[in-house]
């Protein structure tokens, strides 16, 4: 399927989600992830792959971006969830796709997401004991010294 | 002692740390080990030994300038680290390549896939208790890999020979001949690789029924690449989502029947295959004209997001840049394949004895130096 038809059947069976403008990502209220997901694993989407989670500081937001592809299918979306530096929560897809574990683990350690529902919310690339989010863009640490910009 | 002093007997669970310094885990991967007996009953994995901050240079370096950090992420191939970075910037600046630097690309790319495979197939052996010769043959095949691309690019393990737009050099004829001549050397070394280490009875003994990995496990566990297809699931990007000219050329995707180890080593035997028939048909089609394109000194990407992916050695490597008009990106993420590879091991080696935990990770081939980043 192209990506526009997803993002029609998403929106169709969805109204609160919209999509993002010039781009086909599909832009999911928080409280509604866990649905729109559970929704696309089956078919006639049938995403039974979640290969990538990632976050992107806009320093107003904090965005997560999930990209799903389908083995069977061939086709892929991606889907964003906005959040606030002040309520960094939002559902968990652990229990949908496996991977999700360590993708959301390294999420909450860089961005300081926190995945409700997780069952082993803990941080993974850095130590145990780190403080802070290293990806965001107020971050920093007394040892890092930034290149001067060109 | 006699029997009134003697406690009543009992059993506990004990743990074992196994790595950060250890021979098997092929670089610094911890694994905490909870043992009954011989039996593993529980794993968990420590990672982040080799954490660099990839992510967060990126956004102090331009785009040019972070080529050479590709490297450094799975350092057994290089090539195809650079090759997916590049082709993720040309896509966000949506830049066209000229066709001899397709065709290029894709030599050089699976020349790197086959050095890959070759460590991955000797250290397997290795960690199976066949002691050094295997490992040591493999390698003497991989340093004519890694002479030819000395002779490229001036490097032999980092190479840094993508380009935003091309490829740093044109091939020359001394190392097309070079090229055809390993295509001609190694055919029969393959098959000296499975009468030597495939069908050895104490190799098949160590790998058949280990580590099982179901179908429907590796796709819910995004496992990509050979472990993935070494479950079954006939899915390689170079066939099913083909880039640069791969749809163009003839190959078979080697698949595995039952999901254990021996059935992903095998799909790499193959793929080495797969792969010179893949450089033949290349060096034949090799069609003249330039190999860069001309961009600017100074790159400037729109403000736009775009996800590429390519098919690494180990998997799905993928790039998500997001550019906000500078000339440095403004979010680099790098969803390296053996990050999503190695989240599946706790759940194969629950219930296995604890010298197999070997067999199943070397099979995994994982690469800290991407998972870490």
């Amino acid at each position: 399927m192209r990506p526009d038809e997803i993002a029609a059947i998403i929106k169709s069976k969805f109204p609160q989600v919209k999509e993002e403008a010039g781009t086909n990502y599909i832009i999911v209220p928080k409280e509604s992830i866990l649905e729109v997901a559970q929704y696309i694993k089956n078919p006639p989407l049938g995403m039974d792959n979640l290969h990538c989670i990632t976050g992107i500081d806009r320093k107003e937001k904090i965005e997560v971006v999930y990209t799903f592809y389908s083995i069977g299918e061939h086709h892929g979306v991606t889907l964003k969830v906005n959040l606030t530096p002040e309520d960094l929560n939002v559902a968990s897809l652990s229990e949908i796709w496996k991977s999700a574990n360590w993708l959301e683990r390294e999420v909450y350690d860089l961005f300081g997401v926190i995945f409700s529902g997780h069952p082993d919310l803990r941080r993974i690339l850095n130590p145990y004991d780190w403080q802070g989010y290293p990806l965001r863009k107020n971050y920093s640490n007394p040892d890092f010294i930034a290149k001067p910009r060109m | 002692m006699d029997a009134t002093q003697t406690k009543e007997m009992y059993t506990e669970e004990f743990l074992i740390n196994m790595g950060p310094q250890h021979p098997s885990t092929h670089g610094v991967l911890s694994l905490e080990l909870k043992l009954d007996g011989e039996t593993i009953r529980n794993c968990t994995p420590h990672i982040g030994y080799l954490h660099r901050s990839m992510e967060k240079i990126a956004e102090n370096r331009t785009f040019t300038q972070f080529i050479p950090f590709t490297d450094r992420l799975d350092y057994v191939a290089s090539m195809n680290n650079n090759l997916g970075y590049v082709m993720a910037v040309e896509k966000l600046l949506n830049l066209e390549i000229s066709e001899r630097a397709k065709y290029i690309r894709v030599i050089i790319a699976e020349l790197n896939r086959i050095a890959s495979h070759l460590i991955a197939t000797g250290t397997f052996a290795q960690d199976l208790g066949a002691f050094a010769t295997p490992l040591f043959y493999c390698f003497r095949e991989r340093e004519k890999i890694v002479e030819i691309f000395d002779q490229i690019c001036g490097n032999r393990l980092t190479y840094n020979y993508m380009r935003i737009g091309g490829v740093l050099a044109d091939l020359s004829g001394e190392i097309i001949e070079k090229i055809k001549e390993f295509i001609e050397y190694m055919r029969p070394k393959v098959d000296d690789y499975d009468e030597l280490i495939t069908y050895n009875v104490i190799f098949l003994a160590r790998s058949k029924h280990i580590g099982v990995l179901s179908k429907e496990m590796a796709i819910n566990y995004s496992v990509t690449g050979p472990n993935l297809r070494g479950s079954g699931v006939k899915w390689d990007l170079r066939k099913d989502e083909p880039y640069l000219v791969y749809d163009k050329l003839e190959f078979d995707i080697p698949v595995g029947e039952n999901g254990d180890a021996w059935d992903r080593y095998k799909v790499r035997i193959e793929e080495m295959r797969q792969s010179l028939r893949i450089i033949e048909q290349a060096i034949e089609s090799l069609p003249q004209g330039e190999v860069t394109v001309r961009v600017g000194r100074i790159l400037k990407p729109s403000a736009s997001e775009t996800y590429f992916r390519t098919e690494n050695p180990r998997g799905e490597l993928g790039f998500y840049i997001v550019g906000d008009g500078s000339v440095y990106p403004y979010r680099l993420k790098i969803r390296s394949p053996s990050f999503s590879n190695l989240a599946v091991l706790p759940e194969l080696v629950k219930g296995i004895k604890v010298a197999d935990i070997v067999c199943v990770l070397g099979s995994f081939d994982v690469l800290m130096g991407e998972i870490d980043r």
